[in-house]
């Protein structure tokens, strides 16, 4: 398979990089930014109070023998590479962030935050731990309670109107991003899935949501418009895989990349940054918008909950949408929660009659060769 | 249609000839240091045995499958261990564990298709790696250390880590424990650490078969059966089980 990108892809991969510009840019002209770390972070709530969210998430192993200082190494390469660049002070994004926003999300997690609040101002959104019949409004409560937060802590109110527009905005964005990933539905796809994951990755780094769907739309529309000339970059052949599990940017090459190098193509990625977490709006026109903000992230998917059967429903109904031949969960090593999770998954997959296989990796690249073998032999499966 | 089939597995390099099914050739050979030194010493055996892979259709398989240049076609050693014990076996449903050097796979063949497949991750614990380093630590080679453990009792070892369960070795020889009870400790450990692996996928009433280089160790057999709780069948061409397969897809390649 060709992993030239084609041009209109190429803003996007540039997008992370040049975001350290732009966030320094954001700071010199008195602007805020808030470090976020999971898809339940209610971004609605920092848009309106005019802090831009940017992700901290480590994606790198550069940085995790810093961590390793004060984490246990058997912890997830994630929660090391991102508190490792926090000590560092090797991630500008971290640097620049006025504030860092966690959830109540994994046990590790919740601990770091602990950790990294002796470095940083950190504010912890308590997530509700499944689907109790008062998840919504104790969710709702957290969110209005981040709202005073902020409205203090910066000095400014936060008017609903504010939040509405915020919310309007992001809509917007999410449906950008969600016509982008149903173009993968096309058989064969528009894409390979290493592009499409790329280009949803930078759109997180402009850090200007009308210039996300400016790009993203001009990305879709070029992609449309190849495929009406013609234009096939991934072969019919190739075996239609569906990637869940954890957060995979910083394990993507040796994953994602040795699928597609094997003859398989991901059409569809449900993981965080994919389509859980754009999946649903938010009710721009309900009265309590506060309360419709926390209901859109409420229905997120994730295996920090218990139980998780939104991902279960998602999961069945994106294999049947995309076309799905195979799935690959990707795990973190010692994600505890994906990882037990994955049991449920590999179940719910056998009784769609749908292959599936679950790798548990981290960021070195010393097992590239074992994982490039599994992946290979389970699409010889299909 | 003859069809050859070359496995570069981890420690032995293995080839083989099939035509309709039959096998006609076999070959092994230690990998070394150069899996293409080692690829190119098996075409001139198979030169001289009258199989030039120039005439006859060839797969190579096993981690070292891209560096053989004769080769049309690499394929996982995942599918060939499964056509070639499918083959060997004559079953169309098995549970296939093939402990090979530097990994351990349990394959389940159901209908003749790989329906599932489970391989260690990166850790040595129940390959042939941990009986190498195990065996060496005892001054003795894998397969008499596992001709030793039949005469003993079990003296213990609990971690499935290489590393750590070679330090629990040295102390056991330093309490002076006999030598046959430390090798049927190292065997008992591999045996359950690879029946755990392999519960994960084992189907009552399915057929076990071990195949790659233990295929011959009858005691390693025996205490793998009963740690799996059930026979596991082998045979002495089990050890091409890899090479056997890729010959039999070859078989099938479109001519060029």
């Amino acid at each position: 398979m060709n992993y030239e990108l084609p041009e209109q892809f190429a803003q996007f991969g540039d997008a992370r990089k040049n975001g350290f510009l732009r966030v320094k840019s954001i700071k010199e002209n008195g602007g805020k930014v808030a470090g976020t770390f999971c898809t339940f972070t209610p971004q609605e709530i920092l848009d309106a109070a005019g802090v831009s969210p940017v992700s901290l998430c480590g994606m790198s192993e550069e940085t995790i023998p810093a961590a390793e200082v004060h984490l246990p190494k058997n912890l997830c390469p994630l929660i090391k590479s991102s508190y490792g660049f926090a000590v560092s002070d090797k991630c500008p994004y971290t640097y620049f962030s006025d504030i860092i926003v966690g959830e109540t999300t994994c046990d590790g997690k919740k601990k770091m935050y602990e950790l990294l609040g002796d470095m940083k101002d950190v504010y912890l959104l308590h997530l509700p731990q499944g689907d109790r019949e008062h998840a919504l409004e104790q969710w709702t409560q957290e969110v209005q309670r981040f709202r005073e937060f902020l409205e203090q802590k910066f000095g400014e109110a936060i008017p609903d109107e504010a939040i509405r527009d915020a919310a309007r905005a992001r809509n917007k964005e999410r449906a950008c991003r969600r016509r982008l990933m149903e173009l993968q539905k096309l058989q064969p796809p528009a894409s390979t899935g290493y592009a499409i994951y790329k280009a949803l990755e930078g759109a997180g780094f402009y850090f200007d949501v009308n210039e996300v769907c400016k790009e993203l739309t001009r990305l879709a529309d070029g992609l449309e418009s190849d495929y009406a000339a013609g234009k096939r970059p991934v072969s019919a052949d190739a075996k239609r895989i569906l990637v869940t599990g954890c957060p995979i940017g910083g394990v993507l090459e040796k994953t994602v990349k040795a699928i597609e190098a094997a003859g398989g193509v991901v059409v569809c990625f449900e993981n965080c940054s994919g389509i859980k977490a754009t999946l649903d709006d938010v009710d721009v026109d309900a009265p309590d918008i506060v309360q419709a903000v926390a209901e859109k992230y409420l229905k997120i998917g994730c295996a920090v909950m218990t139980p998780d059967s939104r991902r279960l429903a998602l999961l069945e109904k994106l294999v049947d949408e995309y076309k799905v031949d195979g799935v690959v969960e990707i795990d973190l090593q010692a994600c505890t929660a994906y990882t037990v999770e994955s049991t449920t998954i590999r179940r719910k997959m056998e009784s769609l009659g749908m292959p599936y296989m679950a790798i548990e990796t981290d960021y070195s690249l010393s097992d590239s060769g074992q994982l490039a073998t599994r992946l290979e032999a389970f699409l010889e499966m299909l | 249609m003859t069809g050859i089939g070359i496995d570069i597995g981890s420690s032995c390099a293995k080839a083989a000839v099939t035509e309709d099914g039959a096998i006609l050739f076999w070959e092994q050979m230690p990998t070394g240091w150069s899996s293409k030194d080692t690829a190119e010493a098996l075409r001139q055996k198979l030169c001289a045995a009258g199989f030039d892979p120039v005439q006859h259709p060839c797969i190579a398989t096993g981690y070292g499958r891209v560096v053989v240049p004769y080769a049309q076609k690499a394929v996982t050693e995942i599918t060939c261990h499964a056509k070639g014990a499918q083959a060997l076996f004559g079953r169309e449903d098995l549970d296939i564990v093939d402990i090979g050097g530097q990994d351990t796979k349990v394959i389940c063949l159901r209908g003749g298709s790989v329906k599932d497949f489970l391989m260690n991750d990166k850790c040595s614990a129940g390959t042939g790696r941990f009986l190498e380093v195990m065996a060496n630590t005892l001054g003795m080679d894998p397969a008499s250390m596992i001709a030793l453990a039949a005469k003993g009792n079990d003296a213990g070892i609990s971690s499935m880590c290489t590393v750590f369960a070679e330090s629990e070795v040295i102390s056991l020889i330093g309490k002076g424990e006999p030598k046959e009870n430390i090798a049927c400790a190292v065997v008992a450990s591999i045996a359950r650490k690879i029946a755990s692996q392999a519960s994960r996928l084992r189907e009552a009433g399915v057929p076990a078969v071990l195949t790659g280089g233990l295929c011959e160790a009858s005691y390693l057999q025996k205490a793998l059966g009963e740690a799996m709780g059930a026979p596991i069948a082998s045979c002495p061409q089990a050890r091409y089980a890899g090479a056997i397969g890729a010959a039999l897809l070859a078989e099938k390649l479109p001519k060029a």
